[in-house]
């Protein structure tokens, strides 16, 4: 293990001694992404890339829940980045989404609050079955995904709340009444007085808070898109110049020289695979702290950071050892990998948006770790958390293992060097 | 002295191609041998072998009373290799070279320093210890390239031709360090094409061509296989055919054999005095200058001339 570690750091050394390799790890996708900054106006309009989003919200509903969630809209909170306007007619709405004339329709249909509180006179038995709730619908406006993204989240945890609230409260009731705590004839009030909370204290007041808290980061800066997206474009760049570090050091003798000292293969191997590990999150590390310090972007939750680039490095990684197993010399990596990395970084979505592809090249796109870094960056740019990245995460890890088990049977065939 | 390396039948097999064809041969502790032969005669491939890179075809070898095949990890411990290509971080400096490599040999934190700081006083690059290797000349790289071989105190030493492409100030220091290794108690495992070289350095000589271990034993006992002989060199113009003038040598009284070399023909015999007039007499009747001439006394050049009718340089 210590010998791992000990590879591992001196490729990180290495990296850090190639100033040509740095300018293109660190250098390039900086610049890349004031590029980026310029062309999308981040630089000319203040700290906030987005402001008064416009949102048709039509509220069928007209009781409870659905004046909440109007009400959300129209906070003050969101008076900055939010301009909601008022319908009736659910089509309306979506032929002024189709025009382009605004980023989403939020459509509160008719009886969602029903769906939620019981009405009066319901009975709460054991026999109770809580009905399902009706769904809030979110039309988004595909030219603008970033914008619409922001309606959709602030609808997402509204009805998340509800339904947590929802389901705790009726659970509860249930339980108490099961165990004779609370008797039938004060279930209904303390139902409601339960759902009353669901309303007032936990959806309305939670999703408030939430943007108080995090009022910067619901307001999304395009950066927090542009610049995870060159850094992962780039991070293709850097498995690809640690796989082909593989292949100079076989040519060059410190790898034979490294098999040859009392030193498992298996651990010069897995050493060499750390080393491009570690240069993967100094990169995309660094380029995130520098962005957060020229640019003052707002990343999200740090935990959810952490874990992401840790996993989106690994998935890389993996992609970084297939090209290294394929290839038979450095130069073969070198060209390989740069092409790669292009690919995949348009179809990652790092000049553009997922959302504007067509559906076919949006699930092409899901074999590219920048795809899901993406996703789970602009998740966490959005408000959320580590919580939110279960699915991204867990598709890297399995791409990178997946990726990395398909290397090692290469190289154990093919011989990391000849024998 | 017990033998601290014993090869038996060792073989290497690459497709049709025989690298290594069945080489037996033991090296006795604290002894210095060298392997002598031309390029591509098979040295290299021996030692990637005797040093677990390369898994033979078929044969074997005892390293300290390890199998290089049975039990790789043990022979490890027992040798230090000095490859013949510079083996070297160069965006390291000689130091953390040094220090990563004794680290790959399981040394660590003071012995590791002091070891470190022995071996650069040993190869006399303690004043440039914290320059990139990048920064040295061809000499200086050999010197670190042999250093990383020297930090873990290896009984028995592989150095692949490590004066290849030096100037001859950097080879002599080189040759110095190989001799006061073994006067340490080094056992060392020589090659390189260069005559010379084994005769200076080496206890015992093994000459191999085409895979095959051609000769083996002291330098005495292989010039004795050539018996009395000269080896008279005989440099032409540029002008000139070396070839003609072989071939007008080859039936001469005295000749035993006279091979061509660049612009040269090198002739052996058992007097080059009594045959210097004749072959005078040959080239002035073909019209070929003769440039200058040497006689040479036996020696391992025309041991692998004798045995093999060509030039070890060939």
């Amino acid at each position: 293990m210590l010998k791992l570690l000990l590879i591992g750091i001196k490729d990180l050394k290495l990296m850090f001694r190639d100033r040509a390799a740095l300018t293109f790890m660190l250098l390039a996708p900086f610049l890349l992404t004031i590029g980026m900054g310029f062309v999308t106006g981040r630089f000319s309009g203040g700290s906030s890339g987005l402001s008064d989003i416009p949102v048709i919200i039509v509220n069928l509903d007209n009781d409870q829940l659905g004046n909440a969630l109007v009400d959300v809209f129209s906070s003050e909170e969101l008076a900055d980045l939010m301009e909601p306007t008022a319908s009736s007619d659910p089509e309306a709405a979506r032929g002024l989404i189709d025009s382009d004339q605004a980023s989403a329709a939020v459509i509160i249909p008719a009886g969602f609050t029903r769906s939620v509180i019981p009405a009066e006179g319901t009975t709460f038995d054991a026999n109770y079955v809580q009905p399902d709730p009706v769904q809030i619908e979110v039309y988004t406006n595909p030219s603008r995904p970033t914008s619409s993204g922001i309606v959709k989240a602030i609808v997402d945890e509204f009805v998340s709340r509800v339904e947590e609230g929802r389901t705790s409260g009726m659970t509860s009731i249930v339980q108490l009444m099961s165990t004779g705590l609370l008797n039938p004839q004060n279930a209904e009030s303390e139902a409601n007085d339960l759902f009353q909370n669901v309303d007032e204290t936990e959806s309305t007041t939670i999703t408030l808070k939430k943007i108080t808290e995090g009022a910067e980061a619901v307001e999304f800066d395009l950066l927090a898109y542009f610049a995870p997206g060159m850094a992962l474009m780039f991070l293709m760049y850097t498995v690809s110049y640690g796989g082909r570090s593989i292949l100079a050091e076989r040519s060059e003798g410190t790898l034979p020289r490294l098999m040859i000292s009392p030193t498992h293969n298996a651990q010069v191997l897995g050493g060499k695979v750390l080393g491009i590990f570690f240069m993967g999150v100094a990169q995309v590390g660094i380029l995130i702290l520098a962005s957060t310090m020229f640019f003052q972007v707002q990343w999200g939750d740090t935990l959810g950071i952490v874990v992401l680039i840790l996993a989106a490095v690994f998935g890389a990684t993996g992609w970084g050892m297939l090209i290294t197993a394929f290839a038979r010399t450095p130069a073969q990596v070198g060209s390989t990998g740069s092409a790669v990395m292009l690919i995949f970084g348009i179809l990652g979505g790092s000049f553009i948006e997922l959302e504007q592809f067509p559906p076919f090249i949006q699930t092409i796109s899901k074999i590219t770790p920048n795809a899901w870094g993406l996703d789970g960056f602009t998740t966490l740019a959005l408000g959320g958390t580590l919580s939110n990245l279960m699915e991204p995460i867990t598709a890297l890890l399995i791409m990178g293992a997946l990726l990395f088990g398909v290397a090692v049977v290469l190289f154990n065939r093919n011989g990391i060097v000849q024998k | 002295m017990p033998n601290i390396l014993e090869v038996h039948n060792l073989s290497k097999n690459y497709g049709d191609f025989t690298a290594v064809k069945g080489i037996s041969f033991n090296i006795k502790e604290g002894e210095i041998f060298s392997l002598l032969g031309p390029n591509g005669a098979g040295k290299t491939t021996t030692i990637s072998m005797l040093s677990t890179l390369y898994t033979p075809t078929s044969g074997d070898a005892t390293i300290g009373g390890h199998s290089i095949t049975k039990d790789p990890m043990a022979v490890k411990q027992v040798i230090g290799v000095v490859p013949q290509d510079l083996a070297l971080y160069e965006d390291l400096t000689a130091r953390e070279n040094l220090i990563f490599w004794g680290q790959m040999y399981g040394l660590s934190g003071k012995t590791l320093n002091n070891r470190v700081d022995e071996v650069l006083d040993q190869i006399g690059l303690t004043d440039k210890a914290k320059n990139r290797v990048k920064t040295y000349s061809g000499g200086m790289k050999r010197r670190v390239n042999i250093g990383v071989g020297l930090l873990h105190k290896p009984r028995l030493l592989f150095m692949d031709e490590p004066t290849v492409g030096i100037d001859p100030q950097s080879r002599r220091a080189i040759l110095d360090t190989v001799k006061d290794l073994n006067k340490q108690g080094m056992t060392l495992l020589y090659t390189t094409h260069y005559m010379e070289e084994a005769q200076e350095l080496s206890d015992r000589v093994g000459i191999i061509d085409h895979g095959e271990l051609i000769a083996l034993g002291t330098q005495a006992e292989l010039t004795k296989q050539v018996g009395q002989t000269d080896t008279l060199i005989l440099h032409v113009g540029e002008n000139d055919d070396p070839e003609t003038l072989a071939q007008s040598l080859k039936g001469l009284k005295g000749v035993q054999h006279a091979e061509v070399s660049d612009h040269s023909v090198a002739i052996v015999t058992s007097s080059a005095e009594e045959i210097l007039a004749a072959v005078v007499s040959k080239a002035n009747e073909r019209g070929i200058k003769i440039r200058t001439m040497e006689i040479r006394e036996p020696n391992l050049e025309a041991v692998f001339l004798h045995l093999t009718g060509r030039a070890l340089r060939d």
